[in-house]
């Protein structure tokens, strides 16, 4: 029987995805034809959404994008076949947006059937669990150090470190928390992964408790993600069936459970110790450190906190080892990681490649250039809190080092392209009223220098004492730098200085 | 004993989670979930159930965007406000959307159709605008796309 490919992913479904779904069901009824229709992830082509493949002796043949009332005329054009001609792009591997990445976190993405354990363990899932299996904690641990990985939700730090101090600590009750609270605008990475092959990241996660020798695990989802939350409920269910998750792993005798829990639309608990509050049932409240939450976390207890990609990076590690992670990336950044194509851009999605590439290579190559058409004004790198670069500074590379070394955050990995319509007073004064919005309100700087900040650039706009609130402003950014507690208040002022400085004109200069 | 709330469906939620750890949120998500809502009159439950004090209970509520303490209209459309969907013309689709439903974002309209949420990404940052409805994402919402989304609620009443 042919098999026919329909992603279910947010982005495919937010273009129409189940509509095409249904209508390749009934013209396929209508006319006689028997299918079996898989509604996988997503490749992350979002620009190609909904892309519909089928299955063919060749590999399989992509047609995109489609809308349910293209689908008449697909089948008419013998798309079952995987003829070439309505919407056809040919083999789907073959697609040079796709061909040239180097997948890792998304190897098995839009290809598997994200609920099938079976499609995942036949696929390298499970692997490195098994590998794991047959290793002492400290071990493991040393593998995870000897990998280089580094934290991917913004901070990037060294994961091997966190995970020893946990490791350390006596035996008692120790939890790993994943925060998946992906509040970045333009990033989406981790909805994706979640969405189109989370046993990668339950897998890593059941590592990292073995590791540790914790026995709990809890995913902290953000509310916003409806269809990731079925996904992985769903994903969880047959990992326990499969018996990988619950008292026996995989039949070793060792223990893990792991269970999703919602956040609820605070951009703050994607900070780690927030975090950490709001799963134990309070306001998101961001805690002094230290202690770290390595030695005092959850409930109090040990715990290790890694984002999405991290943990789900280490089941790749654990399949084929840590010098073959090791081996791609640049210096100090090991690895890959899934850069985030978002905002005015033509060809918008999931670009997976080694550390070390440049900015512009990503906005150009893969990208090609603006939705609009009009030129690239700005973009802005690692979320709300990143700074925004000018066209002049697209030639960076893409690893932590060279983003710090030029005052900005590669971060999560999201980019965020303005063509040159915006208006970047308009994106500073956004910061900060983000900030008002979104801060906790435990530290001073962050809270009522945001309100300020809004305060003082509309001065600014207004043409009240220009220079002088410039000053002001300054000032204001560097005491939310150094007095605010976390990075909510302390990044901030990252869009803000970045705006005037490379915008000046925007400011009435 | 806890006092009963005066409904016995969050009564049950709440005797069914509270053993949870952390089991705050997880009982707020469920009751809004069932009722639309989180009523005030279940905060003495509440918080007596997970031995907390009514204030911290009202606290938690009030301090997530998500967490409504009043009923909604009978559609909630969230309009993403962040950066991503900015470049791509939200600023302009949020202006025409309070226009067109005579609305302010965070209210609901006066026939109590439709409620207008902000909210900080949906993660569909590569195909903005963005909008929710219910648990429904929509992509490249422009301003007629809005207005056909509209209606079709509208005539689902």
């Amino acid at each position: 029987m042919i098999t026919v490919y329909v992603p279910r992913d947010t982005t495919a479904c937010a273009l129409g995805a189940d509509a095409v779904a249904e209508a390749i069901k009934a013209e396929a009824a209508k006319r006689n034809l028997a299918l079996n229709l898989v509604r996988n992830g997503s490749r992350g082509l979002f620009w190609l959404e909904t892309l519909v493949e089928v299955a063919t002796d060749k590999g399989r043949v992509a047609y995109g994008p489609v809308n349910a009332a293209d689908v008449s005329a697909l089948f008419d054009a013998g798309f079952l076949e995987g003829k070439d001609g309505h919407l056809a792009l040919g083999l789907t591997e073959e697609i040079p947006y796709l061909k040239n990445q180097q997948r890792i976190n998304f190897a098995r993405a839009g290809i598997i059937d994200p609920l099938s354990v079976d499609d995942y363990t036949a696929h390298g899932g499970y692997a490195g669990l098994t590998r794991a299996l047959a290793m002492q904690p400290q071990a493991i641990v040393d593998e995870v150090k000897e990998s280089g990985l580094r934290g991917r939700g913004g901070a990037a730090f060294p994961a091997g470190i966190k995970w020893q101090t946990v490791h350390d600590t006596p035996p008692q009750q120790k939890y790993i928390v994943c925060n998946a609270d992906e509040g970045d605008s333009g990033t989406f990475a981790d909805r994706l992964l979640m969405e189109a092959d989370p046993l990668q990241l339950i897998e890593g996660m059941t590592i990292a408790g073995l590791a540790v020798g914790a026995t709990q695990g809890y995913i902290y989802l953000r509310s916003e993600y409806p269809k990731a939350h079925a996904v992985l409920q769903a994903a969880l269910a047959n990992a326990y069936a499969a018996g990988y998750l619950g008292d026996n792993i995989a039949g070793s005798g060792k223990h893990f459970d792991l269970e999703v829990r919602l956040g609820a639309g605070a951009y703050i608990c994607g900070e780690e110790t927030s975090l950490l509050d709001s799963l134990e049932g309070k306001r998101g409240m961001v805690r002094a450190k230290p202690p770290l939450p390595a030695i005092v976390g959850l409930f109090g207890q040990p715990t290790v906190i890694n984002n999405v990609l991290t943990l789900a990076s280490v089941s790749s590690i654990f399949e084929k080892g840590a010098a073959h992670y090791k081996s791609l990336g640049v210096g100090r950044s090991t690895g890959t990681l899934p850069m985030q194509l978002a905002g005015n851009i033509k060809r918008g999605g999931i670009v997976e490649l080694a550390f070390g590439s440049t900015l512009r290579s990503l906005l150009e190559d893969f990208g090609d250039g603006t939705l609009s058409g009009k030129a690239i004004k700005a973009v802005q790198v690692g979320g709300p809190l990143g700074a925004y670069l000018p066209e002049s500074a697209l030639d960076i590379s893409l690893d932590y080092e060279s983003f710090a070394a030029a005052s900005a955050m590669l971060g999560h990995g999201g980019v965020v392209v303005f063509d040159d319509s915006a208006d970047m007073l308009e994106q500073a004064r956004f910061a900060m009223e983000f900030c008002v919005v979104e801060s906790c309100g435990k530290c001073t700087p962050c809270r009522v220098g945001s309100t300020r900040g809004v305060e003082v650039i509309d001065k600014i706009r207004a043409g009240e004492q220009r220079d002088d609130n410039l000053i002001l402003l300054e000032d204001l950014c560097e005491t939310m730098e150094f007095g605010s507690l976390c990075a909510m208040g302390g990044l901030t002022p990252f869009p803000v200085r970045s705006a005037i400085k490379h915008f000046p004109e925007d400011f009435g200069g | 004993m806890s006092p009963a709330s005066d409904n016995p469906a969050i009564d049950t939620i709440i005797d069914r989670l509270k053993d949870l750890p952390g089991a705050l949120l997880p009982i707020l998500h469920e009751i809004q979930h069932t009722v639309g809502y989180v009523p005030a009159e279940s905060v003495p439950s509440i918080a007596t159930a997970l031995s907390l004090s009514r204030a911290e209970v009202h606290g938690v509520i009030s301090f997530y965007h998500h967490f409504h303490s009043e009923p909604m209209g009978q559609h909630t459309v969230q309009i993403c406000r962040a950066e991503a969907c900015q470049a791509v013309g939200a600023r302009e689709l949020e202006q025409h959307a309070t226009r067109k439903l005579s609305t302010e974002l965070g209210c609901t309209t006066a026939d109590g159709t439709v409620s207008l949420e902000p909210v900080y990404c949906l993660g569909n940052c590569a195909c903005g605008p963005s909008v929710q409805i219910g648990d429904e994402v929509h992509a490249r919402v422009t301003p007629e796309r809005f207005d056909t989304l509209i209606s079709g609620l509208e005539k689902k009443q």
